[in-house]
Order: structure tokens, then C-alpha cells, then sequence
């Protein structure tokens, strides 16, 4: 398992997907929600000025790892809110509990890059073997 | 050297291709393929057959599971797919629409020439861009009360005419006239309304775009002149663009919801992203009455830019409307699930057709289309990229026989949007469309470099199968001059 990075994009003719990795299953979560906003933002340009808590639940893991990401997609398409840390505190099959630090979009600052319609259950994948691989193509 | 999909797939004729049910074990009917053979060895690096063959595994799958010449990776569905179940016992599934419900293209005539536009196309590209919201994160001119966004559910375009944008003559060409029925906003969740009220009235971002194009080709003039195409050279204008987040958030929650009534009607799919339901189960039955609001939300989207288009023409060449002759030609959605009848096996049966990036591609009269269509077919309106042709075309009596009445939609991809930008970068891109006469204006560079040429078919090709298979009939070629991208 490349240890070096916490994500890479994973190329898709027609969409964009990410593999995220991490000693546990929490931080392979927080690395596929960070690898999520770089396809949207620029990250070096945000600032941690705002913090949100989010919990939620799911039937499975890889339900859990879509409905994550989904509610990271409406946070900024509601609320314009670009997400560049998280912090994982609960995590199990079924449940998540974190909180996400960043700041709200200024295009006069901020590089947009993507618009994010959704993560999707494609070639979902949820993997341990020496660390976690989580896996998860978004329709762009 | 024999190509690769020698042995699996079964040459019919040059345009048609089968993939018989015994490729993948699950698979009800067998896929149909429209492509080249020049075209097979790219599907064939996708491994997009896969996805073909997994569609034919949805229960009440009749016929085929069919695949247009735009064809190209998708998720769950390929992008291209057309899939028609039983409504009696087959299923609907979110995913054989897309997230983006109604993505679809809306074309207008003008009585402009390539002259008269050239002179001042900076101005209009630069005014389109100021009077239309796009690009990421854009938030619209138009703020819906959760009252008025119900209306919007339920109404679609006629909404926005009867507030002022637009002319009703524009409902009259629009599919489904702009709304279709069965919509319930109950079955939409309040997620997928906070997401739709700010972004009612945009563009949107990725390959969404309005462009001004020339006609550059005429291959049947009685049609084109029914449309209001009289002749090469003249102005026309297309708006690209969907259901934004409402429709996004929509499928979203139906592809979870589906998802868990998978399980519980005892449904094996291949891919998760299939998630469906009977289309006679409450699930079933929901997602469509909540895809029908996102429907007319899109149409009522488009409704609104057409209106702001106008006006920035009106404003940039000091005409007015009448002047312009800016008719709209017609709207057509190319993500969408609808209940037709078609005759199988000699009896009339209500199918639910899956158009997953296809066109409707009706014939002349069938009872669907406008008076003014009546005699000619229905308009398909088949964008490409931005940097080479869009067409008109026409729908069949070939597209009701093969294909439910469908066609291609676009030029479909060949390059990733990763690769894209790593190959491309958008100055670059914007340079040489300028050096081949387009002027675009963007707000977002590397979003340019993704959609570059170099990343799509030649939709000339596409267009050139359906064509020659006759599921729709060409009527006139456009080249771009202006681009406004989000």
C-alpha cells in the first residue's frame, strides 16, 4: 500500500474517481472526503475558519462511505461550505460521527475547479488488507 | 490478427453488433450495439460491454439492452444505453437515468448571419456569460419561495412562461411540452429542494454550455425548413443543461432508497448502481412521480435561460424579438425514464424506456410530437464538442421498430477528464479555439481543458451510424463560433 499519499484520482472516461488510504478505516474515510474537495477546490487556498458535526448511518460499510460523501456533496451544494480537514471520532459498519473543518466558497479568493452531482455505488470498494483502501467514483 | 471481440460479439450487420446472452451468465435478452467497426476496438478498451450486459440482467428487460454510437463508460448504465422493461412486471431504475434527470438541449433560431454575429461576437459571448449564472457553486437570479418550487414540480416550463420568461409558442415545441405529468413534490425529499431553490436558472458547470453555431450544412431542406433552418449560414443558438442539484439530489435518494428495495423484492444485480424496483411498488412508483418533478424543473432551468439569451441578443445587435426571429426549434431530454407503448410480439405493451444519454427519436405521426412536426418527425437535437459540429436530425419509424424510438445523444467521450487536463491545459485550449474562429468565455480553465476536442469522439461519426442504420435521419450540421461555459 503506497503509505506516501492519503488519496489518488482514479481516471474514468467519463467521470472521476478516488482511491483514499489510511492506517484505519477512519482516516481512509477522511482521506476519500478530502480527495473529494480537491477535485471541487484548490485546498491550499482554504482556511479552517468554520467547523461543522456530521452523523449519520447506513445499512453496510460502503453505504456508509457513499452516504458520507453525499452529504459532504449537499453541504457545499447548500451551503457552499469547502471542507479541507476531518476529524473521524466514530466509525463502524453502520454508523459515522466527525467533524470537518474549512471555509465557505469566495470565488474571488478560492479556486473552483468541478461541480460533484454525486458519489456513486460503481466499482465501490472497501478493502483492509495491510491499512484500508476505500474506492468510489463520483458522477462529475 | 483477429480484433478482440471476435467470438463474443455477433456482427449482424456494419452498424449493429450483438452481444448474445450467453456472454455473461444473468443476462435476459441479449445487447445491441450500434457502432463501426473502427469504433469496436475503443468500446472494446472500455470493457463498456460489461455494462451493456449487466443492464440485460434487469428483471422485465424486453428485447434488447441497447447501446448508441455515443456509447462510453458510464456508472451502472453506460452513458448511451437504452433499456425498455415491462411497466406490468419489469422494474425502473434511478440509475438508467442518470443523476442529472432532463439533461437535455433546447435549440433556437435567429434570423442572424455568421456576419452579422461575428462582428460582435465578443460582446454577445461576454453578455451571454454575464446573464446567465454558471459555473460552480453559481446561485440563480431567480429565488423560489418552497411554494413557487412546487409549482415548478408540477408545472415545468409553463411556469416560467406564465411569470414572464419566454413566449408560449416555446412550450408548444418543448417534449413532453415542457412538463410531465405524475409529478408528486411529496415524494421529493427537502434535501433535494434546498439544493434546487438557489440554482433554479443556471447552467451549471462540467459539460453543460450554450453555443452559438452556424449552419454549416444542409442534408434535407424541407425539414430544415419546418424548423425554421432556411439556409447555410444562419445563426443558431443551443442551451446544454439540466436538473442541477435538485435533480442530483433526487437520484441520489433513490438510488439508496432502491437500493434497500432491491433486497427486499429479491432482485440479483450485477452492480450496485443498478438499484431498482418494480415499477408497480410504491418505491417504484415514487422514484418516477420524484424524477417528473426534477423533469420539469429542468425544463423550467432552460426556460429561464432561453428567456435571458433572448434578451442578451435583443440587447447586443439593438433588435427586438420579432427582429431576431429567435423561435425556439425544440427541446429535447436525453436522461429520462418514460411510459410508452410500443408493439411486441404483435400486441401492444406499456414499456418504462430508460434513456441514459440517448435522444427520443419519434417518427412522422406519432401522436406525441407538435402539429408543426407532424409531417417531418421529431427534431433530435445531437450536440458535440465544443470545438467541432452539432447536428439536427430526425426521428423514425427504424428508431419505434429497433431502438424505442431512440437515438444518440452527443459525441460521447474517448479521454478521461484526468487525462484531459494533464495532456491540455485550458489557455491553451481557448487559443486554439480562437485560431479556428470560436470565441469562449469560461470561468473555469481546467474545466475548458476537459471538454477540449481532443476528449470526444468526432460526433460526425456518431451521427454517421444512426444515420446509415436509420434510427434518425440528419437535417442540418452546425459548427460553433461562440462558447459560454460554466
Amino acid at each position: 500500500m503506497p503509505m506516501d499519499k492519503d488519496f489518488e484520482i482514479l481516471d474514468h472516461t467519463a467521470d472521476v474517481g478516488i482511491i483514499a488510504y489510511g492506517a484505519d478505516l477512519r482516516q481512509a474515510f477522511a482521506n476519500a472526503a478530502r480527495g473529494l474537495f480537491s477535485l471541487i477546490a484548490e485546498l491550499d487556498d482554504v482556511e479552517e475558519v468554520t467547523r461543522q458535526d456530521i452523523e449519520l448511518t447506513a445499512s453496510d460499510e460502503e453505504s456508509l462511505l457513499v452516504a458520507w460523501l453525499n452529504e459532504l456533496v449537499y453541504r457545499f451544494d447548500t451551503e457552499g461550505i469547502i471542507f479541507k480537514r476531518f476529524d473521524i471520532t466514530r466509525l463502524n459498519n453502520t454508523h459515522l460521527k466527525a467533524r470537518g473543518y474549512g471555509e465557505k466558497a469566495d470565488s474571488s479568493r478560492h479556486r473552483l475547479k468541478t461541480e460533484v452531482k454525486a458519489a456513486t455505488y460503481h466499482m465501490l470498494k472497501v478493502e483492509k488488507n495491510d491499512g484500508f483502501r476505500v474506492q468510489v467514483l463520483f458522477d462529475i | 490478427m483477429a480484433a478482440p471481440w471476435q467470438g463474443v460479439l455477433k456482427k449482424i450487420d456494419d452498424y449493429r453488433w450483438e452481444i448474445p446472452t450467453s456472454y455473461k451468465q444473468g443476462m435476459t435478452v441479449p445487447g445491441l450495439i450500434f457502432a463501426s467497426e473502427a469504433m469496436l476496438s475503443h468500446i472494446w478498451e472500455e470493457q463498456v460491454f460489461q455494462q451493456v450486459a449487466n443492464v440485460a440482467f434487469l428483471p422485465g428487460i424486453v428485447r434488447n439492452s441497447l447501446a448508441m454510437p455515443d456509447i462510453h463508460w458510464g456508472y451502472g448504465f453506460p452513458i448511451g444505453g437504452v433499456a425498455a422493461t415491462r411497466v406490468k412486471d419489469g422494474v425502473v431504475s434511478p440509475g438508467g437515468v442518470g443523476f442529472d434527470i432532463n439533461c437535455g438541449v433546447r435549440l433556437v433560431r435567429t434570423n442572424l448571419t455568421e456576419e452579422e454575429v461575428r462582428a460582435k461576437i465578443e460582446r454577445l459571448v461576454n453578455e451571454l456569460f454575464l446573464n446567465i449564472p454558471s459555473g460552480v457553486g453559481s446561485e440563480g437570479k431567480i429565488r423560489a419561495s418552497e411554494k413557487e418550487l412546487d409549482e415548478v414540480m408540477v408545472q415545468g416550463s409553463r411556469w416560467a412562461v406564465e411569470k414572464g420568461y419566454g413566449l408560449a409558442e416555446d412550450i408548444i415545441v418543448t417534449e413532453e411540452s415542457g412538463c410531465m405529468k405524475g409529478a408528486k413534490p411529496d415524494k421529493v425529499s427537502s434535501r433535494a429542494k434546498k439544493r434546487g431553490i438557489p440554482q433554479l436558472g443556471t447552467l451549471g458547470s462540467g459539460n453543460h454550455f450554450l453555443e452559438v453555431g452556424v449552419v454549416d450544412e444542409l442534408f434535407d431542406r424541407k425539414a430544415a425548413r419546418a424548423m425554421g433552418i432556411e439556409e447555410v449560414g444562419q445563426v443558431l443558438l443551443l442551451i446544454h443543461t439540466g436538473s442541477r442539484g435538485f435533480g442530483h439530489q433526487v437520484c441520489t435518494d433513490y438510488v439508496g432508497l432502491l437500493g434497500e428495495a432491491v433486497k427486499r423484492y429479491g432482485i440479483s444485480l450485477p452492480d450496485r448502481q443498478l438499484a431498482c424496483a418494480p415499477i408497480s411498488s410504491p418505491e417504484g412508483e415514487d422514484y418516477l412521480a420524484a424524477m417528473a418533478c426534477a423533469a420539469n424543473y429542468a425544463w423550467t432551468n432552460r426556460q429561464f435561460i432561453l428567456h435571458w439569451a433572448r434578451e442578451s441578443f435583443i440587447k447586443v445587435f439593438a433588435k427586438s424579438q420579432e427582429e431576431l426571429g429567435m423561435r425556439q426549434i425544440y427541446d429535447v431530454c436525453h436522461n429520462i425514464a418514460k411510459i410508452e407503448e410500443y408493439t411486441i410480439d404483435g400486441k401492444k405493451q406499456k414499456l418504462c424506456v430508460h434513456r441514459k444519454g440517448a435522444t427520443r427519436a419519434f417518427p412522422a405521426g406519432h401522436p406525441d410530437i407538435p402539429d408543426v412536426y407532424r409531417n417531418i418527425g421529431q427534431p433530435v437535437l445531437i450536440p458535440g464538442d465544443m470545438g467541432r459540429f452539432s447536428y439536427v436530425a430526425l426521428g423514425t419509424e427504424a428508431a419505434m421498430q429497433e431502438t424505442f424510438g431512440s437515438t444518440c445523444h452527443g459525441a460521447g467521450r474517448v479521454q478521461s477528464r484526468a487525462a484531459a487536463r494533464r495532456s491540455l491545459r485550458g489557455v491553451d485550449v481557448a487559443r486554439s479555439l480562437a485560431a479556428r474562429g470560436i470565441t469562449v468565455k469560461t470561468g473555469s480553465m481546467a474545466s475548458l481543458a476537459e471538454e477540449a476536442s481532443e476528449a470526444y469522439k468526432d460526433v460526425s461519426e456518431v451521427v454517421d451510424i444512426t444515420h446509415k442504420a436509420g434510427i434518425s435521419l440528419k437535417v442540418a450540421k452546425t459548427r460553433p463560433i461562440g462558447v459560454v461555459k460554466g
